[in-house]
């Protein structure tokens, strides 16, 4: 029951992708060549997406709990740092390059087609990559911590 | 051809933007129709989908956080639930074909190293920025999240950087 309805809300998000024009990388593209062949599409994507959170979260946030867990997982960082910024500038340029984001290429790895599944490839190597960066960005720090330094 | 790009003309006018069949070809970009219908109705499933995870798992929905949560799934249950969640996402294009008779279209204007070069930066860069279009952008302006809103703006900002370059000042 669990998992069929967590399917089920995976698959209300693929279906969304799909017929926004998210997992279409010249529509993204498109979206952001303002001083080309603009195509304003994405701004109803968003404003639609986060309009429907906004009043959703507000009727779901205040209950005790969610359906199949003890409590809300929310986001507790509130610093806005350097790699919040810089992480975020990143992914930018990775996006303006390629043309797929993560959101949208998950559900497009649905068709098959053999960019997404490159793209998807490349996605995972630099989440790995960065993973591993972090790791040690960690340790380095604590074992600065413990030597004084 | 599309007409009526409205910054465009202004650049057409200095000489710098050219939009004509061929020198789009040239430069790899393909024109696109304008989907506003489409596209929030599109939009109003995503947001729905957001508010559904939270209601059940009381999660945000972010792709990456979906998908490094696979990569490293702290327990079989965690891994049960993104995998389920994953597995729904890709439905998607199916149930696209199922109603319309066809796949959703995926255009790729972009080179093979282009985009594994792309994915690479994407991957390093939601990792660092802990999250994307759909964590960020999505949920976490949807919270009124500071932090999200300040990763929101930072990457659009990027994003279209990247793409006037490529486009008007290498490929121009």
């Amino acid at each position: 029951m669990r998992i069929l309805s967590i399917y089920l809300i995976g698959l209300v998000f693929g279906i969304g992708i799909v017929i926004s024009g998210m997992a279409n990388p010249a529509k993204v593209l498109n979206f952001f060549d303002f001083f080309g062949i603009w195509d304003p599409s994405l701004i109803f994507v968003m404003g639609g997406a986060v309009t429907v959170a906004f009043f959703g979260y507000r009727l779901v946030l205040p209950r005790p709990r969610p359906i199949f867990e003890g409590r809300f997982q929310l986001p507790t960082a509130t610093r806005l740092d350097a790699r919040l910024i810089g992480g975020s500038a990143l992914f930018g340029v990775g996006w303006g390059i390629a043309g797929f984001c993560p959101g949208g290429a998950l559900p497009a790895l649905g068709t098959g087609r053999i960019e997404v599944i490159l793209f998807t490839a490349a996605l995972l190597a630099g989440i790995f990559v960065a993973r591993g960066l972090q790791a040690r960005l960690r340790n380095r720090n604590s074992s600065a911590a413990t030597t004084g330094a | 051809m599309r007409t009526g790009y409205p910054f465009c003309k202004t650049l057409l006018a200095l000489g710098k933007c050219r939009h004509d069949a061929e020198s789009l070809r040239k430069r790899g970009m393909i024109e696109t129709a304008f989907t506003p219908f489409q596209s929030l109705a599109g939009g109003v499933l995503i947001g729905l989908a957001a508010v559904l995870l939270m209601w059940t798992l009381g999660r945000v929905m972010g792709a990456t956080g979906i998908l490094a949560g696979l990569l490293a799934p702290a327990s079989v249950y965690d891994f049960g639930w993104r995998a389920a969640l994953l597995a729904g996402m890709v439905t998607g294009p199916v149930a696209y074909l199922a109603v319309t008779g066809e796949m959703p279209p995926i255009e790729v204007p972009v080179s093979t190293p282009m985009l594994l070069i792309g994915g690479f930066i994407v991957g390093v860069g939601v990792t660092f920025g802990s999250g994307c279009t759909s964590g960020h952008g999505v949920c976490g302006m949807a919270r009124l999240s500071k932090r999200s809103i300040v990763a929101t703006l930072s990457f659009m900002v990027t994003t279209a950087a990247t793409v006037y370059v490529i486009r008007h000042v290498f490929g121009g």
